[in-house]
């Protein structure tokens, strides 16, 4: 009978609505007050069943919730034979009641379409060789599967056979897709675009990447933050506490009408669920974009950062040498280019996959007499012809004229901090490429979006030499830059500001050999993500290395943190207005109490629901 | 024994469900009291029980009692 009733909640909110329409109706149109009484009679006691029962199972558990005022203020209401009131403040409710179910789902949908990506089921190599279809619970380490076009990945795992792209939107939150072959490594929640791929598997269910961001996310949205749980604390004193001032109220005026009042505006339905529906919108917003946040403490820190502490390699560069300018020199410069790189093809030199990288495809030829020139280069013949593939001291040995021109490129070039590669053929100088680490795209506008946000301090720390950090440095437009630190030397500095300076400080790395910072720091920001230690020990993980996350993650949490203020703004704001209405005013009632108080959870509901859509503006 | 048990729920609404919902499971003989963990957003219910004391259908016959369905869950 109670589970009845309960279920069909919604058809009893939807007959109590047109029992008081139908009463209103027969009174004023044709004045029948027998009907309008007992159909507001019927909607009243249909209405307040759910309620009361909802009430009994909290108090059997000490609870005293809501649900517990609304009963006794619509009791008492009733008592009063005040139907007019006692129907309309449980329809109002109910009606509330389930607005709030429907827009909270909005606000809970960007989680649930991540968590819905989860995979199903798996195609496993069974004993007999053939894949059948089983649930993804049953898959263990070691087992071969069998992806086909237009699945899910089960697990993470290692392609054995076969070739294939995939979009991983699941993990890095970038739909782009990555070529598959074998011996590459497959993530769980990741779809197969196109071809087939048989793999073995190496970590199942929650071990897996998808599984633990799915796990951190789930445990973010609902972690608390001290404000939350202050809260929390107050509400549960808070509504005995109403409960014991309306008593108090009957006890000394005798008016019970006063005292139901009072339960009714008293509900503090708006302040406890303000604040968690600011957080779940804003961690889901992140989640979409694989910006991951972990819960409203992180949110409130991290929208209060005033330095970003970055690691260089790998973070605001790309981590590997690439050319970055090439001039070319005289004639038959696509001869000298396959010259370059059939030389280059053999060296296992760091910068000569930059080269080779660069020229791309070309026409190879066999290398002769290759002599290696120590701390200078390699010289060979190639086609019959001397090939000189070094630095500027090679060439000057090998009595290369440099013109004015060259000498000019070679130190704009070296200003610049490349690497240099010259190749001369038969004595004549015919490419020179610049070699260096780039900058991300776009890190330069990226950075200066954090500035317009409210960081005040960009600061660089890298174990490189101090002219290289200089040189990005000032080509990233950052405030400082330290080099020659070790990673020890990095979490002393980020120390000292937070504990000398009184900085509240975000350190930015990909959390391969810096844990120490990302856990020391304000907040621990983990690029590239992917690596259990970089989700485990940081605040905020990013799962890919786009640097134009970052200020989407700051604006996000910045926008959260002022929504959560909001929120509580409105909700207090509502009960204080409604307290002293009742006190000044005489329109103040029962029902007008309850349709400003479901009016004002509904408004921190959509003002949360804001942040879904939230994009950093550039 | 101890284990540890997820349960999933209907989705939740209002956080006054989660308090309720903890008040019961905290009642239960056998359940971790200082493990219980009852996630909102998420509708899921973390706890450790001591499986020879209490039987996991126990704890989802609580927390059914209560009003709320149990869609799923899984032990460790």
């Amino acid at each position: 009978m109670q589970h009845q009733i309960l279920r069909n909640k919604n058809k009893i909110t939807v007959i109590s609505g047109v029992l008081i329409a139908l009463g209103f109706l027969s009174l004023w149109t044709v004045g029948n007050e027998l009907v309008f009484e007992w159909a507001l009679i019927i909607a009243s006691i249909l209405g307040a069943a759910p309620i009361a029962i909802q009430a009994y199972q909290a108090l059997k558990v000490k609870v005293v919730s809501i649900d517990v005022l609304v009963t006794l203020a619509v009791t008492g209401a009733f008592l009063l034979r005040n139907f007019e009131e006692s129907a309309i403040v449980t329809f109002l409710f109910l009606f509330g009641a389930y607005l709030e179910q429907r827009t909270l789902n909005k606000t809970r949908s960007a989680i649930k379409e991540l968590t819905e990506m989860a995979p199903e089921s798996a195609l496993k190599l069974m004993d007999d060789g053939e894949y059948v279809e089983v649930e993804v619970d049953e898959v263990e380490v070691g087992d071969v599967l069998l992806v086909k076009t237009g699945a899910k990945v089960p697990v993470d795992g290692t392609v054995l056979s076969g070739e294939g792209s995939i979009n991983e939107a699941g993990i890095t939150g970038e739909s782009i897709p990555v070529g598959k072959e074998k011996e590459s490594k497959v993530y769980a929640g990741t779809i197969l675009d196109n071809g087939t791929l048989q793999i073995v598997a190496d970590r199942v269910g929650e071990d897996t990447t998808f599984g633990k961001i799915i796990e951190l996310v789930e445990e973010a949205q609902d972690s608390k933050s001290e404000a939350e749980r202050f809260i929390d604390r107050f509400s549960r004193y808070y509504t005995p506490a109403v409960l014991l001032i309306a008593f108090i109220v009957w006890l000394f005026s005798r008016d019970i009408a006063s005292a139901v009042t009072i339960l009714v505006l008293g509900c503090p339905g708006a302040l406890v669920i303000g604040v968690p529906v600011s957080n779940v919108a804003g961690i889901g917003n992140g989640a979409r974009r694989g910006i991951l946040l972990k819960g409203s403490e992180v949110i409130g820190d991290f929208s209060r950062v005033d330095t970003m502490v970055f690691d260089k390699t790998g973070t605001l560069t790309m981590g590997a040498p690439a050319v970055s300018a090439v001039e070319y020199y005289g004639e038959n410069i696509p001869e000298a280019l396959g010259y370059l790189a059939s030389i280059e093809r053999e060296s296992d030199h760091p910068l000569a996959k930059a080269v080779l990288d660069e020229i791309g495809e070309t026409e190879y030829s066999v290398v002769e007499n290759t002599e290696v020139v120590k701390g200078g280069g390699i010289v060979a013949t190639v086609n019959g012809h001397r090939v000189a593939v070094g630095n500027v001291a090679l060439m000057v040995k090998e009595n290369v004229v440099l013109n004015e021109k060259a000498q000019a490129d070679i130190a704009r070039l070296e200003r610049q901090g490349n690497s240099l590669v010259l190749s001369a053929v038969d004595g004549e100088l015919k490419i020179l490429m610049g070699v260096r680490d780039q900058t991300r795209p776009g890190a330069k506008e990226h950075l200066q979006e954090l500035k317009k946000l409210g960081v005040k301090h960009l600061v660089m720390l890298s174990g490189d030499n101090q002219g290289t950090v200089d040189i990005v440095g000032r080509e990233l437009g950052l405030t400082e830059a330290h080099g020659n630190m070790l990673p020890e030397d990095k979490s002393a500095f980020i120390k000292r500001l937070i504990e000398q300076e009184g900085r509240i400080v975000a350190f930015v790395g990909d959390g391969v050999n810096d844990s120490p910072s990302l856990a020391l720091a304000n907040i621990g920001i983990a690029m590239g993500g992917g690596t259990d230690v970089a989700i485990e020990t940081s605040d905020v993980v990013l799962m890919n290395s786009n640097l134009g996350h970052l200020p989407h993650a700051l604006g996000l949490a910045k926008a959260t943190a002022r929504n959560m203020k909001q929120n509580i703004l409105i909700a207090v704001g509502v009960v204080l207005v409604l307290i002293s209405a009742l006190i000044f005013s005489d329109w103040m009632n029962m029902s007008i109490g309850m349709l400003v108080h479901e009016g004002s959870i509904l408004a921190v509901i959509l003002n949360g629901m804001r942040l879904l859509s939230y994009r950093q503006k550039a | 024994m101890m284990k540890a048990a997820t349960l999933q729920l209907e989705t939740l609404t209002c956080p006054s469900c989660a308090a309720k919902i903890e008040g019961a499971l905290k009642s239960l003989n056998g359940v971790d009291q200082g493990s219980i963990k009852v996630l909102f957003n998420s509708s899921k219910v973390k706890l450790n029980f001591d499986a020879d004391t209490i039987a996991l259908d126990d704890i989802t016959q609580a927390i059914t009692k209560m009003g709320y369905i149990v869609e799923k869950s899984v032990v460790k």
